[in-house]
């Protein structure tokens, strides 16, 4: 499914898995469940050794799946082989994509279902000749923007995404987090209209998902609270913090349509 | 490099833009080189090791500034903007603890709170330089993430970083990582080619065929190289051979991402560096701490690429060679980094020319415990 699809029926739940961990052989199955628990968009993590936009839980998440042997080769095949209604979405470090050409890399995604692609370490300006392999297979390439951006840059970043914006609620690096910096709401609202805004980083409660919502939030992305469970193993956890994660964002939205009505 | 710490670098590269220009920067810069760090450093005459190789040889005596290498000439220039920037804290990733150590002295003599990361592996067998920056007062955060060195070092500060940016400056010690920091890195650490260019021309009343440096980073190589770029010298980058040109899947026996190494990204830049087919980063490898980097500055990978700069590689037992030699020959312990410098020069005299210059980017001191360990002593 395109990612712009997905939106229509907004606001919606992101959820992140970093791909391998346990293994690759699990994680089909993984996408499926948390498909099934409500997740509307799955962003599929490329584990990387150098992980400098995460915090312990996802860094731990990639050296075990590294462990497990997973490589970008598997990485395609474990995506093409997870069947599920919902777009999947890559999410990895530029330098494992350069090494796999960006032409190649771009065909990949596609045939193997991946309909956007997430760099955390590649700013737009470097961006070009990713993004035109991206858009001659259809594919995605999703910018992200930051409490620090500043406001002309955050409109080109803006201009320059494509399926939505990621929104970084906040300094620093992943990981889970029980607080709501103003910084998230105040970014919300300086990212212009017309584009869906998804947030993330360190968001994982029901709570905060209501919050970003009523301040104008598209989707919420889960990643470290997911992955933190899945290295425990407690995949019924999983499912049950999804759906209570689904439910916020979908009441807080009938609340406000309600109110405006 | 992730959005986040877009700004604090492009704050930074505005900030030293400005800066480097400003007459009362550089004299406060110059004036704590001279009378705190102990600028300008000999250029000297190696008699016994010129015998020795039939061709006159000079060393720039780098392990003679204060703090015992030359990484104090980048962190009191980096310092000194930080402080105009008006930050309070320094961080800094750390190898040998070398660039710790001059982070710690810049942060007890300009007034920074001062934290270092620095891999566990590299905390152990650099323990002395550990206990020195304890001493100076700074913090020692060990980093046990990934490879647990140089590497992980980065990306841990890199971390805090972007959580930090407001009121700390991230103070890197090579010429490596993301704009604007290989300029920033380099143009410091230049005092030692501009010294070394003067210096030649009055004692020789010429330049020299060659120049040799160790590369890790590549901040010494680039210090000593850049007043040089447009002559005719020979420019000879000595990588860590470390135990030879083998790797796995996740390791290389060696520290030498120009002469091993293919083209990727990593902290950053665009430059050349040890990885897998996939991309995965590999761990290096070097009896020197210093020159445990998977990567290298992206102006030496240009400089490489375009055959200006000669890379070669030393391999452990070559550069403990150097280590033994400079020592008995000339009364000077070089560092182990130094080292493969000299040791690439002991075993290949006949690429020097009549008259050749070895940057001796530090002091042996912190090794004795890594060389008696590696002979059995």
């Amino acid at each position: 499914m395109k990612i712009s699809e997905a939106f229509e029926h907004s606001p919606l739940l992101i959820t992140y898995i970093c791909a391998g961990d346990p293994s690759p052989e699990a994680t089909p199955e993984l996408i499926t469940r948390i498909s099934k628990a409500g997740a509307d968009i799955i962003e599929l993590g490329l584990p990387h050794s150098d992980p400098v936009a995460d915090g312990p839980t996802i860094q731990a998440a990639a050296q075990r799946a590294i462990a497990a042997g997973m490589n970008t080769d598997i990485y395609f095949e474990v995506a093409a082989s997870a069947k599920v209604a919902i777009p999947k979405v890559f999410m990895g470090y530029y330098n494992m994509i350069f090494a796999r050409g960006l032409e190649k890399f771009a065909f990949d995604c596609a045939s193997s279902g991946i309909s956007g692609v997430i760099v955390p370490d590649l700013p737009p300006e470097e961006a070009g000749d990713l993004k035109a392999a991206c858009k001659k297979y259809g594919i995605d390439l999703i910018f992200l923007v930051a409490p620090n951006t500043p406001q002309s840059r955050l409109e080109e970043i803006s201009n320059q995404t494509s399926g939505f914006v990621y929104i970084v609620a906040r300094p620093g690096v992943t990981g889970a987090r029980s607080d709501l910096p103003d910084d998230a709401k105040d970014l919300i609202a300086r990212v212009p209209h017309g584009i869906p805004k998804a947030v993330g980083f360190g968001i994982s409660t029901p709570e905060q998902a209501t919050e970003l919502i009523n301040a104008g939030a598209d989707a919420i992305i889960v990643g470290s609270a997911c992955v933190e469970l899945i290295g425990k193993g407690k995949l019924e956890e999983l499912e049950d913090l999804i759906r209570r994660m689904k439910q916020a964002v979908k009441m807080e939205n009938m609340r406000k349509t309600l109110t405006i009505c | 490099m992730p959005e986040t710490l877009i700004k604090p670098l492009e704050d930074l590269a505005i900030a030293y833009e400005h800066l480097k220009c400003n007459e009362e920067f550089l004299t406060e810069y110059d004036s704590l080189l001279r009378d705190f760090a102990g600028r300008p450093t000999p250029l000297y005459f190696a008699k016994s090791l010129s015998r020795e190789m039939g061709c006159k040889i000079f060393l720039k005596r780098e392990d003679l500034v204060h703090g015992g290498a030359h990484k104090l000439n980048n962190t009191l220039g980096q310092a000194l903007v930080a402080k105009q920037m008006g930050k309070t804290r320094l961080i800094a990733e750390t190898g040998a603890g070398q660039h710790g150590v001059a982070t710690a002295i810049v942060g007890a003599c300009l007034g920074f709170k001062t934290q270092v990361y620095m891999g566990e592996v590299d905390i152990e067998r650099q323990k002395m330089n550990v206990f020195r920056m304890r001493l100076l007062g700074a913090e020692v955060i060990p980093v046990k993430s990934g490879s647990r060195t140089l590497k992980d070092a980065i990306n841990e500060a890199l971390r805090d970083w972007a959580a930090s940016y407001e009121d700390t400056h991230y103070l890197l010690g090579t010429a490596a990582g993301p704009h604007p920091f290989p300029i920033i890195v380099r143009d410091f650490q230049s005092i030692i080619g501009k010294e070394t260019r003067k210096q030649i021309l009055i004692a020789e009343r010429r330049l020299p065929d060659s120049i040799v440096a160790c590369v890790g980073g590549g901040s010494n190589a680039m210090g000593i190289f850049a007043p040089f770029l447009k002559d005719e010298t020979r420019l000879i980058a000595v990588e860590a051979g470390g135990q030879g040109i083998g790797k796995t899947n996740k390791i290389a026996e060696n520290g030498a991402s120009l002469c091993c190494g293919t083209d990727g990204v990593l902290h950053g830049a665009l430059t050349r560096i040890l990885q897998d087919p996939f991309g995965q980063i590999l761990e290096s490898y070097s009896i020197a701490a210093g020159l445990d980097y998977p990567g290298v500055g992206p102006e030496l990978a240009y400089l490489a690429e375009i055959g200006r700069v000669e890379p070669q590689m030393a391999d452990d037992k070559c550069a403990l060679g150097g280590f033994k030699m400079l020592s008995q020959l000339e009364g000077i312990i070089p560092a182990l980094e130094s080292a493969h410098a000299i040791g690439y020069v002991l075993n290949n005299p006949e690429t020097l020319g009549d008259m050749a210059i070895i940057n001796v980017s530090g002091r042996g001191d912190k090794d004795l415990a890594t060389v008696m360990a590696y002979e059995n002593i």
